[in-house]
């Protein structure tokens, strides 16, 4: 198969950036999305150009390593599922396709397609996280789960902090990506010790980053490669207005 | 600097030398901990436990990366499950039982004292992750939930679907995220350690480089846990991350650590097969897929190419089932890869190339209902799907070995420290609990148990000793180490040939699979040996590497890579070519029993193998450290 790649290339943060033509040949169905882009690196590596920065890890979906634009959409058009798993099959043969980094405010820009997204590390240092020291648990089997709360709290789980969901949302917001963390932990038992407080710092820091607000689009669980409901979001919506208004009228 | 190689074994009984060994390690008070600065590299399940872990205790600690962020090592991809001696299916399990479960599927060649270590602690992870909110699977009454997998004939996994080592992994990096929160660590995603530094024979620190900037920078400690992972990326294809690699490691092997066993590597049987020249990596099929798919090929050649379902029962061959009755499809990894890899060579496999055997789930569905496997297995039919094309529910799957895991790596003592006095190794980066093959399920809780539970404890015992003596990051020692990594990098950029990186790296991989992987024999091992300087040599003189030093750079990060891969390869071949026996993953075509099983030589290599480096060109040195067992009876491995 043939293709006519538009990429964004940006040599760094402070460089405006511009989109360059290219042309890929002989490409097998089979080659996945990223392994097309090697062949392309390999090509401009022998025309003495330098490659294209693209980050990628395990290639398997479950890193959150890899953060493509595809034709206006995050992670292309094989939902659910990130770049990784998109195979070239999917496209039709001589198609024209865009290539951009996701496009966030608060996912600063690296180098052509590499972003910066530590403002999600920031959203659990702020609070994502239940404190239990090692060494201190209980028993495990102490604390029944229910085995519904324990199956939804893992759809929360599931989540790979990819950032696509902020990269499609018309606000730039991470709210399925903090409510998925915000859910997971305040289904569980063990959770509940911090349920209030991590709520609030979470949205503290989220809203700290410059993430914007959920306006109800739904295009962040459209492109979610692990399917994180947007029921999330309501969730978290909840567990917030539930902590302000226990806070104010614990003082 | 090495005498003979003591593993600091603690005396006693069996089930007793841990509890009397932590009785009488030495501690640090805790308003002396903050005097202290350790570095942990690595992120993943090890490394990410013993950074927050260290930081509870108070300890000052600095963790580094190269991924964009800790969350991303690759514990991430892990699977299947985590084994503990619960015994919560009431089916009999022990600590005893999964201690030998663990050594036998090891083919006798760890230590007794650590892997019953491994077992007693095994439940104490569980406990922790379950605090920490790992959504384990549960049985509808609230309780957890078990599976089986490979090399064991009771459930004691516990699963997080077909994610374990995502949540797992989730947990740690969560209990990191409250240290740094807390002030107690600091993470320096994007870095990679290029380099150790030893001050007075004792590790004091690293060399880093920012991957995002080419920034060069020293950091002084009192102490070094390497954490980094396995080398399964030497063989060029394998399911590690693109990123996963042996530079740390080997690194500090060149520094004068003992690499173990490196000829051990993993091959895992149910990954998706290759499916061309274009391929960037392989997929692993998670192995608990084995409870409930049967494996087969066609009886006769003439059926390869007929359509699965044509094929009539009394035509197939369930050959695990056949060869291995008890264990069946549930066979251990080295046995199950050797099987798959011995029937393609007879010309019976399926797929493109004729490398694959199917895993069939027809029989699963048809007694418990597609909505079942669904549940079980849905997420892993899904990845299937997305690169094969193909669904599973209605055709068997095509599998076959890859690269997967490596139980060789840096040499510890029972307090997983080096012989390097300060460099502590954990994790997979380590060579100490899987022996000759690893347990399905069992790196995870490796992993979890250095790292929680193990280090903590053992580390403080180094430390107690080292008040005061941190060197300064401008010491001569600093300086010279900086020097050798800038001009390392200065000459891979000055090299401009014409060969790309990936070019030379998929040509050592091909060269290692035929010659050091799953079977290998001394005339193969001994071409490669050959091939492989030369090898080394063209990347020298022909690699391109393009673009600047001081910038984000991936060609440059990934040559440095692959020029210790190229160094590395050839310590595998040598360990390989030394050990004159066959046991667990590494299989010698010369010693195989009548029935073409491993046939271990316990009179000559019941033995650690642990190589010095003596130089660049020079042969490494070996060093023995021979396997007592006082408990454990040596029998071959039978799972018939």
């Amino acid at each position: 198969m043939n293709f006519r790649l538009r990429i964004w290339r940006q040599p760094n943060a402070k460089t405006t950036g511009k989109v360059v033509h290219y042309d890929v040949r002989d490409i097998s169905p089979n080659t996945s999305f990223l392994e097309m882009l090697d062949i392309l690196n390999q090509n401009l590596l022998e025309r003495g150009e330098e490659p294209i920065a693209f980050d990628s890890d395990c290639r398997e979906g479950i890193c959150g390593t890899c953060s493509l634009t595809i034709n206006g959409e995050a992670h292309g058009p094989d939902h659910p599922g990130a770049v990784c798993e998109l195979y070239m099959r999917k496209f039709r043969d001589g198609a024209t396709i865009v290539i951009e980094p996701f496009r966030v405010g608060s996912f600063p820009i690296v180098k052509d397609l590499v972003i910066d997204r530590s403002a999600l590390d920031r959203i659990v240092q702020a609070g994502g996280f239940i404190s239990a020291r090692a060494g201190s648990a209980p028993e495990a089997n102490s604390i029944p789960i229910p085995k519904y709360d324990a199956d939804l709290a893992m759809e929360a789980a599931a989540c790979i902090g990819c950032g696509a969901c902020a990269a499609a949302c018309p606000n730039g917001s991470a709210m399925l990506f903090t409510s998925a963390k915000v859910s997971h932990l305040a289904l569980l038992p063990h959770g509940q010790p911090e349920r209030e407080s991590r709520v609030l710092k979470m949205v503290q820091a989220m809203d700290a980053a410059g993430f914007g607000n959920c306006t109800n689009t739904y295009e962040c669980e459209a492109v979610c490669p692990a399917e994180i409901s947007v029921g999330f979001i309501a969730k978290l919506n909840r567990e917030y207005a539930r902590a302000r208004l226990r806070q104010n009228i614990g003082k | 600097m090495i005498g003979t190689l003591d593993a600091k074994i603690p005396h006693g009984l069996l089930n007793q030398k841990w509890c009397s060994h932590r009785d009488h390690l030495r501690l640090v008070s805790p308003n002396n901990r903050r005097k202290f600065e350790i570095i942990v590299v690595g992120s993943g399940l090890a490394g990410a436990s013993a950074a927050a872990t260290l930081g509870e205790l108070g300890y000052r600690v600095r963790c580094i990366c190269f991924q964009d962020s800790p969350r991303r090592a690759h514990s991430v991809a892990a699977q299947g499950g985590i084994n503990a001696a619960k015994n919560y299916q009431n089916d009999g399990d022990s600590i005893y039982r999964l201690f030998y479960d663990t050594i036998k599927g090891g083919d006798f060649r760890s230590r007794e004292a650590n892997v019953y270590r491994l077992a007693e602690v095994s439940n104490q992870i569980i406990d922790q992750c379950v605090e920490q909110g790992v959504p384990f699977a549960r049985e509808y009454g609230g309780l957890l939930a078990n599976r089986s997998f490979g090399g064991a004939q009771v459930s004691r996994t516990f699963y997080a679907r077909g994610q374990t080592g995502q949540q797992l992994l989730l947990g740690c990096y969560q209990a990191l995220c409250r240290q740094i929160a807390a002030g107690t660590l600091r993470m320096f995603p994007h870095t990679e350690m290029l380099d150790l530094v030893i001050v007075d024979g004792q590790a004091k620190g690293l060399i880093t480089r920012s991957l995002r900037s080419g920034k060069i920078e020293r950091h002084a400690s009192d102490a070094v846990v390497l954490a980094t992972g396995g080398y399964g990326n030497v063989y060029y294809l394998s399911t590690n991350a693109r990123g996963s690699n042996v530079t740390a490691t080997y690194r500090a092997y060149k520094r004068g650590a003992l690499f173990a066993n490196p000829c051990f590597t993993q091959i895992h049987p149910t990954c998706i097969p290759v499916s061309g020249e274009h391929q960037s990596k392989l997929t692993l099929m998670s192995e608990s897929l084995r409870n409930d798919g049967r494996v087969w090929v066609p009886k006769r050649n003439v059926d390869r190419d007929k359509p699965p379902g044509e094929i009539s029962e009394a035509d197939r061959d369930y050959y695990l089932e056949r060869k291995y009755p008890s264990y069946g499809n549930l066979s251990p990894r080295d046995i199950s890869s050797r099987a798959a890899k011995e029937v393609c060579d007879e010309g019976l496999g399926v797929g493109p190339g004729g490398r694959g055997v199917y895993l069939d789930f027809a029989d699963a569905i048809k007694r418990l209902g597609e909505e079942t496997i669904r549940e079980r297995y849905g997420n892993l039919f899904e990845v299937y799907e997305k690169i094969t094309g193909e669904n599973a529910y209605k055709v068997p799957m095509r599998i076959y070995p890859a690269v997967h895991y490596t139980m060789g790596g840096l040499w510890v003592d029972y307090n997983l420290m080096s012989n390097v006095p300060g460099l502590f190794v954990i994790g997979e980066a380590n060579f100490s609990d899987h022996g000759a093959n690893r347990l399905g399920a069992s790196a995870l809780m490796q992993g979890l148990a250095d790292g929680y539970f193990i280090l903590p404890y053992t580390l403080p015992n180094y430390l107690a000793g080292q008040m005061g003596k941190r060197p300064s990051a401008d010491s001569p020692e600093f300086q010279q180490a900086e020097r050798e990594v800038r001009t390392r990098i200065k000459k891979l950029l000055e090299v401009d040939g014409k060969r790309s990186l990936d070019a030379i790296h998929r040509e050592l991989g091909h060269l290692l699979w035929e010659k050091c992987g799953m079977s290998r024999h001394a005339k193969g091992l001994q071409e490669a040996l050959t091939k492989i300087p030369e090898l080394r040599e063209e990347f020298w003189r022909n690699v391109r590497v393009l673009g600047k030093d001081e910038d984000y750079n991936q060609s440059l990060e990934r040559a440095g890579r692959v020029a210790d891969f190229l160094e590395f390869a050839e310590l595998m071949c040598i360990d390989a070519l030394a050990r004159n026996e066959s046991c667990g993953a590494h299989f010698r075509q010369e010693y195989q029993t009548p029935e073409g099983e491993a046939l271990r030589d316990d009179e000559n290599h019941a033995a650690v193998f642990a190589w010095e480096f003596k130089g660049d060109g020079e042969p490494p040195k070996l060093h023995c450290e021979p396997l007592h067992f006082e408990t454990v009876h040596l029998t071959q491995r039978s799972y018939k």
